[in-house]
Formats: C-alpha cells, sequence, structure tokens
C-alpha cells in the first residue's frame, strides 16, 4: 500500500483533466489530505472559481447556483462529509442538478482511527440512498476511465453521481508525523 | 411592536418592481411566498426545501455569473441554519450578490417558535465579520427604495436585515416543480444574456 505522497503521483491529474475536458468552472471543497493535490491544480486555474466550504451541504447549494448561471461544478469532501449533506441533496433531486463529486475515503481499508469508521462504513449507502450513481475505485489505473464516465453522465444526463476513492488508492494516512 | 416594523408583503414587492435583469433566489416558506406575490417572474428560483441552502445557490449564481446581480431573499431561520456561508461568500466577494433576511425572528411555518435573532443574535455583526462589504437594517418603509437601489448597483457582498412583523399573511404558492422552475430559470437567462461557454 502506498503512503499518501507516494499515491498523489497522477491520478489526481487525470481527475483535473476531465475537469478541463467536460469544462467544469466551479469547485467547492472541504479539503481532505487525499484531495490536496486537486484541490492545489484547481486554485491555479484562472478558469475555476475554487470555493472552500465551511460543511460540504454548502457545496451542494453551489452547485445548483452554478447550474442555474451556465456553469457546472464539481465537490470534493471526504467521506465524513457526505453525512453532513443528506437533506441538501434533495435540491439537485427535485431540479435535476447534474453533479460529480469526489469523496475521498476513510474509515476503511488501514483506518488508523475508528472514529472515522461509522460514517465511513455507511457513505456508498447514504449516496445511493440520496439517489447518487456511486462508483468506487480501488486502483489508479482505473480513475481516468470511471472519472470520465461519471462525468459524462453527470453533465449529459443531469445526474448525480459520486465516485468513492478509496483508502486503498489515497494511500494511508500517516498517523505518526 | 408590529408597527413599527415593515409589512414583509409591500417590502418584498417595493424591492421587486422594476426589476430588470435581477436575479432572485427565494428561501424556502414565506420568503418565497413573498417573492411569489410580487409578481411570478421566470428569474425567480423560489425554494420549497433545502433548508439552509439559499445563500449558497446564490453564491454559485454570482460566481457564473459576474455580469449579473443577484439577490438572495430568505428568512431568519434559513440564514441561520446556513450561516457558515457568511464565511464562504466573505471569502469570494462576489460583488454582485445582496442578500436580503426577512427577519421575524420567528420559525412561522411551523407554530411560530422565537429563532435565535429574537435573543439578540445580530446577523449584521456576523456579516461585517464575515468581510461583507456592506450589513445594514432597516425597518421602516420609507427606507425601501434605497435598499432596491442596493440590490441593483452597491457594491457587494451586501446583507440587509430586515425587520418584518410576524404578523402572518396569506399564502400565496408559486410554482413548485423544482425541474420546470429550473428550466424556466435557466432559459430566460439564456435568452437575456449569453451563458459563458465551457472552458476549453
Amino acid at each position: 500500500m502506498p503512503t499518501l505522497a507516494e499515491s498523489q503521483a497522477s491520478w489526481p491529474d487525470a481527475i483535473y483533466a476531465h475537469f478541463r475536458r467536460v469544462g467544469i468552472r466551479q469547485v467547492g471543497y472541504v479539503p481532505d489530505a487525499g484531495h490536496s493535490h486537486l484541490i492545489k491544480l484547481c486554485q491555479a486555474d484562472p478558469n475555476i472559481s475554487d470555493v472552500v466550504l465551511t460543511t460540504e451541504e454548502e457545496g451542494v447549494g453551489l452547485v445548483a447556483g452554478a447550474g442555474l448561471g451556465g456553469q457546472r461544478a464539481a465537490l470534493l469532501m471526504q467521506s465524513s462529509g457526505v453525512g453532513n449533506c443528506v437533506n441538501m441533496f434533495s435540491l439537485l433531486r427535485n431540479c435535476g442538478f447534474g453533479c460529480i463529486t469526489l469523496v475521498t475515503m476513510r474509515g476503511e481499508f488501514g483506518e488508523f482511527n475508528q472514529w472515522q469508521v461509522p460514517m465511513g462504513a455507511i457513505t456508498a449507502d447514504v449516496l445511493r440512498l440520496a439517489g447518487f450513481l456511486t462508483y468506487r475505485i480501488d486502483n489508479a489505473e482505473d480513475v481516468d476511465e470511471i472519472v470520465g464516465a461519471g462525468c459524462d453522465m453527470a453533465f449529459d444526463g443531469d445526474l448525480q453521481v459520486a465516485i468513492l476513492l478509496s483508502q486503498r488508492l489515497i494511500g494511508r494516512k500517516q498517523w505518526v508525523r | 411592536m408590529g408597527s413599527l416594523m415593515l409589512d414583509r408583503r409591500e417590502f418584498v414587492r417595493q424591492l421587486l418592481i422594476d426589476r430588470g435583469d435581477l436575479l432572485v433566489v427565494s428561501g424556502l416558506g414565506s420568503a418565497t411566498y413573498d417573492v411569489g406575490a410580487a409578481g411570478d417572474h421566470p428569474l425567480n428560483f423560489y425554494l420549497w426545501g433545502a433548508m439552509g441552502g439559499t445563500a449558497m445557490i446564490g453564491l454559485g449564481l454570482a460566481l457564473a455569473r459576474p455580469d449579473r446581480r443577484v439577490a438572495v431573499l430568505t428568512g431568519d431561520g434559513d440564514m441561520l441554519m446556513g450561516i457558515g456561508s457568511l464565511a464562504t461568500i466573505g471569502v469570494k466577494q462576489p460583488k454582485n450578490l445582496a442578500i436580503v433576511v426577512l427577519d421575524n425572528a420567528h420559525y412561522g411555518e411551523t407554530g411560530m417558535q422565537a429563532s435565535a435573532t429574537q435573543a439578540g443574535i445580530d446577523l449584521i455583526a456576523m456579516a461585517l465579520a464575515c468581510r461583507f462589504r456592506r450589513a445594514t437594517a432597516i425597518s421602516r418603509i420609507e427606507d425601501a427604495a434605497g435598499i432596491r437601489a442596493l440590490l441593483h448597483s452597491g457594491e457587494g457582498p451586501t446583507l440587509i436585515n430586515a425587520h418584518i412583523s410576524s404578523e402572518d399573511v396569506p399564502r400565496v404558492l408559486p410554482l413548485r416543480d423544482g425541474h420546470a422552475i429550473k428550466r424556466r430559470f435557466i432559459a430566460a437567462l439564456d435568452a437575456n444574456g449569453r451563458v459563458p461557454a465551457p472552458a476549453p
């Protein structure tokens, strides 16, 4: 299993390339170590408004507002943030706002902190119950294909798509610095 | 006390007179009824749920369309539930965004329970602490024209704390189909102005 630093080599660039390809113009996020490189890429892009959120549910509103204004938006969060969004997700389904969210998983394979486990264990089910098409990526070589397909489904079909980036993919968070 | 406060329907009506290109997002409950009562408009995005999210929808819209003015009209309960969004908006500093909080210090939909603003929790101080360019209160209808002008030309982000009477007013129920509200809004915005093309 790679360390976090080793795993950040290329797959965030593949996600960012799809953001560029489909014309993502707003990216809302609550930071996660697993998203750190992708966040930097988005911040450096003059065509993307990066919006740091105080809680993930704000990002659901951001996606809807962007959609009303003719822009595409993506959300980056970790699995704990999915739980913060549940009622707000109804906005996406009620109005048919296309949405792609990339969720870095905690509370699973190799987790050192058991406080992450209760939410991590139900994240995929919560997303499915909330109406998201939910895909999971365990291997870096699958990122390009699955994120590409997810972006197309979200914005061609006004669907809600969640892609879970597993803890095996993102690498083990270092407990001792 | 009621007579010293704004009649919510008359206040919102005056805010939205001659609205021109203004884009309006209304929070669930009475704010949506007030905006509907002022006259249905395709550039109204009415919320019937998603409590706490109204201001953030305004931010996403304001960022997407910096060429247009965006007004969020919502209640104190919705604003309080999404109070962290004041910080998020303060970071982005959208010049074209104004939030009008129709503050009756109560949860009107659920039996008029007191909200935090009734205990003196100060939305204006919170907005200013979150680097809003302007935050001001209104309680006299004579001042409505000045607030209307802020929606159309003031440099935001702006928060208006409108002290409205907690008297009950008849419900006015605008469009409720979320897909229809969205499609109508996007179509009207397309017709009124070019939607920016995706990045290359």
